[in-house]
């Protein structure tokens, strides 16, 4: 491990790991550290919804370009990604949600993303176990699922295969200026250094604008044909994307195994990995007021897992201001799935120095800074643990 | 709410029964919950050939006052002082009107969840017919058929006989009785039930009834055939390999205490048990634990400390010191029975790269080799992700690489997922949501 | 032919069958034929543990699935389906 690499990705979650094999595939001479395993973090406790948001057209592009992207990529992922085009369901309770409904379809057709109004009868047949009464549904046939463990190992390893190298279990405890400073006392040396440890990316950056958000999952044994799409309660991109206090929302996702995963919850403040079961029940009732027979399905675990949330709603991707050596590529928030191809491309576009598929800066992480750059960070000095 | 207990016992075995009677016969008002169509844990599972001490027990336990939730699973404890169970056949019983789960509420609680066999993979263990030693005895004692049926008990521990004898009761043919391990390594428990005349004349009088069967020490199943099911089992001792013809082959190695519980409550194991005083408290302020999920130690030792427990938690710490102090005279059986029973390394080599470790997602050894650990399996593999959470593969994972079980969650048991939810909610789901 | 009292009936994959009162769903189910479900890669399975722990006795009762037949009791008139092969994808 001695020389100068190209680029050390300290991070081998979805998004260290899409981003690891973006730059091998550009030939840079790649390394990843993560300190526990691929895809441990957040993309273990993730639902795998790839899925185009529209709630500001820099959340648009970058949804609707990645998911573009894992379809490109969908014929060569192996069978245990469980990669599937299921079509996402915003399910509208009335007419006012139906408005909505035909609000935002102009907006995908417009991005060139594929969008279905349903009504009250047409949502009746693509989805029998949902309550009847229904206003309707907007159908986004291109969203998919799939199990985000095995897609980051399979991200990972394209890597590997393309010349890049592992190092796990490994903790970075410093990186900056070109260094990277592992936990055992030795360095990497760095041209550029990528960030990508999610909730984990402050104990590096302290005063980074990410909170970490905690979420509930529940899945079920299996099932199969209880439902067919991913089903999201319209409400959800307001709820989800508020930045308000604890919230939850109607989600449910179809597993290939015919498993199904009920969610969502978002509270901050939360630390542990415990179960808050006042918010536990609350999404539970809230699923089964979509889904009234869901209650009747066995649940076979329950999880928490954190989302890396920044202030306005977009991840922060791209070059670091004040460390030339240093990128970013965290605060996706619960996009890190969907987001993450694209992450990769962006990162290594960055570091070629060449122009990405979509206008990069509003993601760059200068928006939030002073306009002196001045950045509330540092770097080598503190012993800080990452994970 | 439900109004609160001033003790509740999870399991209703040798050990739960006597912390619930002594706790009920110390005026104190008792619950007990157990996940068994009927109470007397594995060893005293309901039907006839049960001891006279289990009778008397069984009768104590009928005669007190303690109110009992028998065929409710315990699933979660969503708050300090509550833990949730769900009625078994909630889903399928006939009346609409009963709850399907139940909030107990507890001043102190006395964990006796007991164990679970150990099950080791081999090609051909998933075959039906091949069953647990207590698996097919207890499968027996709940209605199955065994009389005329050829059937080779394997594995390791006391257990192995206690079933060979009770099957042979009712009229099985014991072809085998297959120890894995060596009369040496056995040494130290012969000395042990030498000296406890009741446990002598136990052991003597099974190995009477059995006498016709082989009984084989350092012997192992190595494979087990058949097509739809069982048809004969392949048997090793030493260097030498033969195949037997039957019906059922019983095969346990030894006993897995049931920690989920305990975990969850935030109690402190060790190597695998959980950690007590002497007065069988755990590190968890009012919480007890007593039976095998302390120590593998059988009937009378879970007896003792079931009283133990609910004396101590009752207050009465002189009647509980003094019976503490028995204890300590039978643990030296229970480091006897332990290194009895420690598994033969050579057991690591029974499965095959095809043969499926994980039964409920079929994960097979040759995809858990290059793992790092058990969550590393988990997540990559899905071994340990099905409705048994990895309470059988977890085992058999434990032998095979050394790997330790992680955080335990809820539901402890796969639950109706309106168990999460329910009309005692004190939390209004509007208010946990905004205002669009 | 058993008094009422000392026989419970039920069907187990349509076939009738008579038990004792006590008896498991399990039991009858290895009473009226050979396994209990089906395992994800198609492999026929049977009860193991007998006591709840390993999932491997999973029936259908009554058209709900997933019951551990090995920790209820038969029922009259329950109508108890096995799996004998995967079920279409």
């Amino acid at each position: 491990m001695t020389g100068v690499w190209d680029v050390v990705v300290i991070g081998a979650g979805i998004v260290g790991a899409a981003c690891a094999r973006t730059c091998a595939a550009s030939g840079l001479r790649t390394a990843v550290i993560d300190a526990t395993g691929i895809g441990a973090g957040a993309t273990a406790a993730g639902m795998g919804h790839i899925v185009v948001m529209d709630d500001s057209p820099a959340q648009l592009a970058l949804t609707r370009w990645s998911q573009e992207l894992w379809r490109e990529l969908a014929a060569e992922l192996p069978r245990e990604v469980e990669f599937e085009c299921r079509g996402t369901l915003w399910v509208a309770t009335g007419e006012d949600e139906m408005k909505e409904v035909r609000r935002r379809q102009p907006v995908y057709a417009s991005a060139g993303v594929p969008a279905e109004i349903l009504d009250s009868r047409a949502l009746a047949e693509a989805e029998p176990q949902l309550r009847k009464g229904l206003a309707g549904a907007l159908l986004v046939p291109s969203d998919a699922v799939l199990y985000p463990p095995a897609a980051a190992a399979y991200l990972m390893h394209e890597a590997i295969r393309m010349g890049a190298q592992m190092l796990s279990p490994q903790r970075v405890v410093a990186a900056g200026q070109g260094r990277v400073r592992l936990r055992d006392g030795s360095e990497l040396s760095a041209k550029r250094i990528v960030n990508a440890c999610g909730t984990g990316a402050t104990d590096l950056l302290p005063g980074l604008p990410i909170r970490r958000r905690r979420g509930h999952l529940v899945i079920t044994d299996r099932y199969p044909g209880f439902v067919r799409h991913q089903l999201v309660e319209l409400g959800y991109l307001k709820s989800a994307h508020s930045i308000a206090s604890d919230s939850t929302a109607f989600n449910v996702q179809p597993r290939q195994t015919g498993q199904l995963l009920i969610g969502s919850s978002r509270e901050f403040g939360a630390e542990d990995t415990s179960i808050n079961h006042a918010l536990l029940r609350a999404m539970v009732q809230r699923a089964a007021s979509y889904l009234p027979a869901i209650g009747r399905l066995q649940a076979i675990r329950v999880w928490t897992g954190f989302r890396a949330a920044t202030p306005d709603k977009l991840p922060l991707i791209g070059p670091w201001p004040g460390d030339e050596s240093l990128c970013l590529a965290t605060g996706h928030e619960g996009l890190g799935i969907t987001t993450s191809l694209a992450t990769g491309k962006l990162i290594a576009a960055e570091i070629l120095g060449e122009k990405p598929g979509i206008p990069a800066e509003p993601y760059f992480p200068a928006r939030f800074l002073g306009e002196n750059h001045s950045a509330p960070v540092q770097t080598l000095c503190g012993e800080a643990a990452h994970g | 709410m439900n109004p609160i207990l001033d003790i509740l016992v999870t399991g209703a075995g040798p050990a739960g029964i006597a912390a619930a009677v002594t706790a009920a016969e110390c005026g104190l008002r008792a619950g007990v919950v157990d996940d068994n169509p009927a109470s007397g844990g594995q060893i005293w599972r309901s039907g006839a050939h049960l001891p006279a001490g289990a009778r008397r027990w069984k009768a104590r336990f009928d005669a007190a006052a303690v109110v009992r939730f028998q065929g409710w699973r315990v699933i979660d404890c969503p708050e300090p002082g509550v833990v949730r169970a769900q009625r078994n056949d909630a889903e399928v019983a006939s009346d609409p009107a009963a709850e399907d789960r139940i909030d107990l509420h507890y001043r102190q609680l006395i964990l006796a969840t007991g164990a679970r066999e150990r099950f080791l993979p081999f090609p051909g263990w998933t075959l039906p017919n091949v069953m647990g030693a207590g698996g097919l005895d207890a499968m027996v004692r709940g209605g199955l058929p065994i009389a005329g049926k050829r059937v080779v008990v394997a594995g390791t521990g006391p257990l192995l006989l206690a079933v060979a004898t009770h099957l042979a009761a009712r009229g099985a043919e014991i072809v085998a009785i297959c120890e894995q391990a060596s009369l040496a390594q056995m040494a130290p428990l012969m000395f042990q039930v030498l000296r406890r005349p009741g446990k002598l004349w136990q052991g003597a009088s099974f190995r009477w009834i059995t006498r016709k069967s082989r009984c084989l020490t350092r012997c192992w199943p190595v494979a087990a055939q058949g097509d739809q099911r069982l048809r004969s089992v392949t048997l090793q001792r030493d260097r030498k390999q033969w195949t037997v013809d039957c019906d059922y082959l019983a095969c346990g190695f030894h006993l897995v205490p049931s920690t989920e519980l305990a975990a969850l409550l935030g109690c402190r194991l060790e190597n695998g048990f959980v950690a007590t005083d002497e007065l069988m408290q755990t590190s968890a302020p009012g919480i007890w634990c007593a039976g095998e999920p302390s120590g593998i130690g059988g009937v009378e030792l879970s007896l003792l400390e079931g009283q133990i427990a609910a004396l101590a938690a009752a207050g009465k710490t002189g009647a509980a010191r003094r019976l503490a102090a028995q204890r300590r005279g039978a643990l030296p059986f229970v480091r006897a029975l332990e290194s009895a029973c420690r598994l033969n390394p050579q057991l690591r080599d029974l499965a095959r790269d095809e043969t499926i470790v994980c039964r409920c997602e079929d994960v097979p050894l040759k995809a858990l080799r290059d793992r790092t650990g058990w969550r590393d399996a988990r997540l990559h593999t899905r071994c340990g992700m099905g409705p048994c959470q990895g309470r059988i593969c977890g085992g058999a994972a434990e032998f095979l690489f050394g790997w330790h079980a992680g955080s335990i969650r809820p539901p402890l048991f796969p639950a109706l997922v309106s168990c999460f939810s329910g009309p005692d909610a004190a939390l209004d789901p509007a208010t946990h949501r905004e205002a669009p | 032919m058993a008094e009422p009292t000392s026989s419970v009936a039920l069907t187990v994959d349509g076939k009738p069958v008579q038990v004792v009162p006590g008896t498991t769903v399990a039991a009858a189910a290895l009473i009226a034929g050979t396994q209990t479900r089906v395992s994800v890669s198609g492999e026929p399975r049977a009860p193991l543990c007998g006591m709840g722990i390993c999932f491997e006795c999973r029936v259908t009762i009554d058209g709900v699935p997933h019951q551990r037949s090995c920790q209820i009791l038969c029922a009259p008139g329950m109508q108890v389906a096995t799996a004998r092969e995967l079920p279409a994808p």
